[in-house]
């Protein structure tokens, strides 16, 4: 940081007269990314209270059903899987915005999108065939907990392929203009970070919850 | 503008100070004057906690006004010396003096905090006496309701509403939970507060060493009748206590589960009611939140999440747990909606 | 205000609003109060009609995304606030001090209840918060050198919020009720709570810490990437180092006041049991969670003030501030500490000796690098020339004021001590003598230190001091009598009171508070002589105080695009340093300037996220649902505007610097 900001090392001399401003309009560098990455941190902080509510009343069964009892571990392994092979059509459709082909990132993203879609229709359908079953969040606060943090995960999910249609239909109008390239940029991260919080849930809540 | 009546400003820590110490002998104010050891512990510490940093406090204020005044405008004779920002002499002893007192503090709050833990039984009924071998400490188990307190002495089998009594100098262990929601049960002149919960249980110990009337209130806010959730601890004679529960004993009510119920609804300002007999398990009930009828006891439900998780769900359901589980299984259509019973 | 009636069937489309609703139709406070609100509401109105103010309210003020026009909104606001907030501090001191005995007062207990909620929450939400995002956000980007914050769209939209919030919190004083739950809503914890007021609570305070989050991630950003070219780290101002800190501290904390309401949201909404008294849910956790984030939240309002008052003492005692390095390690130590001390809040809830303990210990060990920071004050004051300016005096009345409420934080945190005094008026005494002597005495430092570069000319002093002393006076009647009352036992938010030998401690604090009443008509009595003298007080060098940082190198309003050419600064105290070296305005060779665009974006993205909270409260869920889709709707319209940026001309910028050069010819300058 500090070094794009000091002078050259002889321009400081206390003889020759200070230079006190700029002559030519600086361009400072964008914060796009550090101000992405700042939000994604605030974010993994929600994740990490609602981690911490987990962590408290997970055990609280109240007389119901345990997460032994509930979890289909074969149904929760195919929904990480359509989650971690989107996060790696994402990065394919990273490699394809750096060589430029307007038309591979979007087809790509799409792909993306479909694996999205097919978590989240998984997810779904477990909560209501859990609801169905009497072990609705209501039921008690490991339920609660359950419940919460499994579906903010799956409301980011749900925002992220909003965010993931309206980027394609953008760069499909302006292509991969630098604007469109920082916004690829930020949403990449952003399905990446919400791989990373899969993990942990599926890690904390899922196989811990069984074994 | 000239700095004004720096004389008067430097009184104030003087007359802060001369407050305090005015104030310790006051009788009103109980926090450092109680009338039980464990506050006056307490008490005592808040007078040498805010001395030490008084130590501090008083030379910086001090410094303050007298620089203020030194270093004014007008002031053409105090020396100026605008480039002088910085004295590493001068910064290890800002950092060093305010650290040592604090390892003073800190050391002083580690042993009194372990000291003075409410759940710690007493060694001391006061400064000059430890408690005698053998003497059994008074159980007293407390119930913060929607807006009153519930006194139950399981030794004596009697219960009280809104009045509390104890032998002075003999120590007492107090149990405390609450029907709906946060409360904080305290006597200034016994022991500091601590919070009463529902379906939870904390602990206090104090002892009083004065024989008197001293108030009791409650310091957490719960709701619309709040203010009047007060009530008087006496300090009784060993002759006196016996009296008191003797009363308790002829005036006839049994506090029993229906009792309790109608007991647990809201009402403000109540007046002081005694119990000459109480169900043995009703303290227990309360706690584990089943007084109810069908109400599965909090203890039990952990039981049962245990032996779950131990155990593959079909030995879920035993001939020994039937009533609960069936009960559990029952629970989930009333449970879906918001709790009704609770007080509101 | 209204008891709670038993829930009639909900009306498809208003949700559970009723005539009932509207407590003025049986609460003559109430009715008195939106009287007086409509005529002020109309009296406004009225002007901005008469001297055709909307066209330039809209474009120049609503739509700005310049970060001087946003802090003064902010400050605007705060103020607003600042005005309910009082009144209800008002109302609970006379209540207070005629409900003895017989006399049960003139406020029933359900709205007291609201009253003391309501001022907690509006003072530090929409009162002290505000003002410190006010601050820093007019004042970074000057400080810095550079032209406007890193995202000023994202800044526009974060006022809104914080306005949104704020506009549901007024509602509520009209329709429907407030909260009774306490400022945290630690009150009624786990029972039921089934009315709107905690609901106006809940979503009043999420829409606000949208923007204040925002907020943080943007002056961050600001100041990592902005600087001007040689300002590193350790040459920046110290209140750019406070303002860098505090929004580290809003990143790292309001998340977390974010999932507590969720999940306090659920429990009332989806029947979830988080925080019930049954079926496994833990009250604890609550009160863990809300004061993780309530203790940084403490060093966010404070930290800035700290700032403030280091620029003013150095500029006033004309000497550089002392110790600069160990002002800046002062600093990020309690912010990084202050992560660690959130259970000193409840030392009474039976943690155990040992944790107890760690709390009460880290807590402690703050209270060094604030003494740190407080000797070093001291220490420019020594050999210093002090002018004792208005600024100056608050700064010299905080450290006195500041250094005590400081002491009682610290016995505070002996938790044996704390268990004798934990929710009694000593510890309402403890908290108001640390936000006022910090926070507000700052907040009237900074106004009046600042208020120069922000209109163009200075505050009378005269009323200045009045405001001051009454303050000053005021406060310390009005608290001493509260430390009294806890070391006599006395607890909180009770509104009725049997033992009336307590009634002449609180008469005295009444006083206390009539006093502090004039302080505040003075400081309104001084914008307004100030405005009516504004040419005997103008400020035309841009530089009314001999100032040190950049923010005094520019003209006095500055101009839209801060500087014309990008400084480059050498030394702590960049400003100083130039003139030191004899710098010359350069009057020549200006280039046109890239600057950000007005939009009315932010509040109609803001205004549709307040009208999605006001549905929920209400159970109005056609208009939760529609009013949610359209917020994202909006915001992805919004997404599809790439041109949010335009060029200043060079001959404008020409002009304008012209200009300012004649103004200083013209003044001998």
């Amino acid at each position: 940081m500090s070094d794009t900001h000091t002078l050259p090392a002889g321009a400081a001399a206390a003889l020759a007269p200070r230079q006190y401003h700029l002559a030519h309009e600086p361009h400072p560098e964008n914060g796009t990314a550090l101000g992405f990455w700042l939000y994604l941190m605030s974010d993994c902080l929600i994740f990490a209270a609602l981690f911490a509510t987990y962590g408290v009343l997970g055990r609280s069964y109240a007389g119901g059903p345990t997460g032994a009892e509930l979890f289909d571990l074969p149904l929760v392994a195919l929904n990480t899987a359509f989650l971690l092979l989107s996060s790696i059509t994402f990065g394919f459709a990273m490699l394809q915005k750096q060589h430029g082909k307007v038309g591979g990132t979007l087809a790509w993203l799409a792909i993306t999108g479909l694996f999205g879609l097919c978590f989240l229709g998984l997810e779904l359908y477990e909560f209501q065939h859990l609801i169905h079953q009497g072990a609705g969040p209501q039921r008690s606060a490991f339920l609660s907990a359950f419940f919460t943090l499994v579906a903010t995960h799956g409301l980011h999910v749900t925002f992220g392929l909003v965010w993931l249609v309206v980027l394609m239909v953008q760069i499909a109008k302006h292509g991969l203009i630098r604007e469109n390239q920082r916004r690829l940029m930020c949403l990449s991260m952003f399905w990446h970070f919400l791989d990373v919080v899969w993990i942990g849930v599926f890690t904390f809540v899922y196989l811990m919850g069984v074994l | 503008m000239r700095k004004p009546k720096e004389p008067r400003r430097l009184a104030w820590p003087a007359a802060a100070l001369a407050a305090a110490t005015a104030l310790a002998g006051c009788s009103k104010a109980v926090v450092l004057n109680p009338a039980g050891d464990v506050a006056a512990q307490q008490g005592q510490l808040v007078i040498t906690a805010t001395l030490l940093m008084l130590v501090i406090i008083v030379p910086v204020i001090a410094l303050t006004l007298f620089f203020a005044w030194k270093y004014r405008q007008g002031n053409t004779e105090a020396e100026y010396d605008p480039e002088w920002h910085h004295s590493t002499k001068l910064e290890l002893v800002i950092w060093s003096v305010p650290l040592a007192i604090i390892i003073i503090l800190g050391a002083l709050t580690w042993v009194t905090t372990h000291k003075l833990d409410p759940y710690r039984p007493l060694d001391r009924i006061d400064a000059q006496r430890p408690v005698p071998a053998g003497l059994k400490p008074l159980e007293v188990q407390v119930v913060a309701m929607d807006w009153k307190w519930l006194f139950v002495y399981p030794e004596q089998g009697i219960a009280l509403v809104n009045e509390l009594a104890a032998p002075v100098d003999r120590p007492i262990h107090f149990k405390l939970t609450a029907t709906s929601t946060m409360n904080a049960f305290y006597v200034p002149d016994l022991a500091g507060m601590v919070y009463a919960m529902p379906g939870m249980q904390t602990e206090l110990h104090g002892v009083i060493n004065k024989a008197g009337v001293f108030p009791g209130l409650a310091s957490h806010n719960s709701g619309a009748g709040f203010s009047g959730m007060t009530f008087k601890f006496h300090g009784l004679s060993d002759a006196g206590f016996a009296q008191w529960v003797q009363q308790a004993q002829t005036e006839g009510k049994t506090l029993d589960k229906s009792t309790y119920l109608q007991l647990a609804k809201p009402s403000e300002r109540d007046p002081v009611q005694r119990f000459a007999r109480v169900d043995a398990d009703l303290y227990d009930r309360v706690l584990n939140r089943c007084v109810e009828e069908g109400q599965v006891c909090m203890h039990e439900m952990m039981a049962m999440n245990d032996r779950a998780r131990a155990a593959l769900p079909a030995d879920q359901c035993t001939p020994a747990n039937a009533p609960q589980t069936i009960a559990a299984l029952e629970r989930p259509a009333a449970s879906l909606a918001p709790q009704a019973e609770a007080a509101q | 205000m209204t008891e709670h009636t038993p829930a009639a069937a909900p009306h498809w489309l208003l949700g559970r609003i009723t005539w009932d609703s509207i407590p003025m139709a049986h609460e003559p406070i109430v009715l008195y109060t939106f009287l007086a609100t409509m005529l002020g509401g109309l009296l406004v109105v009225a002007g901005l009609t008469k001297f055709r103010l909307w066209g330039p309210l809209w474009k120049d003020w609503i739509c700005s995304i310049d970060h001087k026009k946003i802090g003064i909104m902010y400050m605007v606001l705060g103020l607003v606030m600042f005005l309910r907030g009082f009144a209800d501090a008002v109302m609970m001191r006379l209540q207070q001090s005629m409900a003895f005995g017989e006399s049960m007062g003139y406020l029933p207990p359900h709205h007291y209840d609201q009253i003391f909620t309501a001022h907690g929450v509006i003072m530090i939400f929409f009162v002290a918060m505000p003002f410190v995002t006010g601050l820093m956000n007019y004042l970074v980007p000057l400080q810095i050198g550079a032209r406007d914050v890193s995202f000023p769209f994202l800044n526009n939209f974060s006022f809104w919020m914080t306005a949104g919030g704020a506009v549901l919190v007024m509602l509520s004083l009209f329709l429907g009720e407030f909260s009774t739950a306490g400022w945290l809503a630690l009150s009624n914890l786990g029972a039921q709570n089934p009315g709107v007021g905690l609901d106006y609570y809940i979503w009043g305070l999420q829409v606000a810490g949208v923007g204040t989050t925002l907020s943080g991630i943007n002056l961050i950003v600001t100041i990592v990437k902005m600087r001007a070219p040689g300002m590193n780290l350790m040459k920046m101002p110290v209140f750019t180092w406070t303002a860098l800190c505090t929004n580290a501290l809003i990143v790292a904390s309001f998340p977390v006041l974010t999932a507590a309401l969720v999940l306090m949201s659920l429990d009332r909404y989806v029947g979830t049991n988080f925080f019930t008294n049954d079926l496994g849910g833990n009250a604890m956790l609550y009160v863990n969670l809300i004061w993780i984030w309530g203790h940084p939240e403490v060093y966010i309002l404070i930290l800035p003030c700290f700032g403030v008052f280091s620029e003013v003492v150095a500029t006033f005692s004309r000497k550089r501030l002392f110790g600069y390095t160990s002002m800046v390690y002062a600093t990020v130590c309690i912010t990084v500490l202050s992560y660690l001390v959130w259970l000193h809040h409840f030392f009474t809830m039976g943690s155990g000796a040992t944790v107890n303990t760690f709390f009460g210990i880290t807590t402690m060990i703050i209270s060094i690098p604030t003494g740190a920071k407080i000797f070093n004050w001291l220490f420019t004051m020594y050999k210093g020339r002090i002018r004792f300016t208005v600024p100056m005096l608050w700064t010299v009345g905080f450290m006195c004021t500041f250094a005590i409420g400081g002491m009682t934080g610290v016995l505070l945190a002996v938790p044996p001590a704390d268990f004798v005094l934990h929710n009694s008026l000593f510890l309402i005494a403890h908290f108001h003598n640390v936000i006022i002597g910090g926070v507000v005495f700052a907040v009237f430092a900074a106004i009046n230190y600042w208020y120069p570069k922000a209109f163009g000319y200075k505050l009378d002093e005269f009323w200045g001091k009045c405001s001051f002393w009454f303050w000053l006076v005021g406060f310390w009647v009005a608290f001493t009598p509260l430390y009294i009352l806890g070391l006599m036992g006395v607890t909180r938010r009770v509104s009725h009171f049997e033992d009336a030998s307590l009634q002449i401690w609180f008469l005295i604090a009444a006083c206390g508070a009539g006093l502090i009443a004039l302080g505040i008509a003075s400081f309104f009595i001084q914008l307004f002589v100030s405005y009516l003298k504004r040419e005997q007080l103008r400020d035309v060098t841009g530089d009314p105080w001999d100032g040190r940082t950049l923010e005094w190198a520019t003209s006095s309003p500055p101009p839209q695009y801060n500087f014309a050419f990008t400084p480059v600064a050498h030394e702590i105290d960049a400003w100083w340093d130039m003139k030191k070296h004899g710098y010359q305005r350069p009057l020549a060779g200006f280039q046109p300037i890239h600057m950000p665009a007005n939009t009315g974006a932010g509040i109609v993205i803001a205004g549709l996220s307040t009208l999605f909270g006001f549905a929920m409260i209400w159970h109005m869920w056609p208009l939760a649902a529609a009013s949610f889709a359209a917020t994202v709707l909006a915001s992805i319209i919004h997404t599809f505007n790439y041109q949010r940026d335009y060029y200043i001309p060079a001959a404008e910028v020409a002009a304008t610097e012209n200009a300012r050069t004649q103004q200083l010819a013209a003044a001998h300058v």
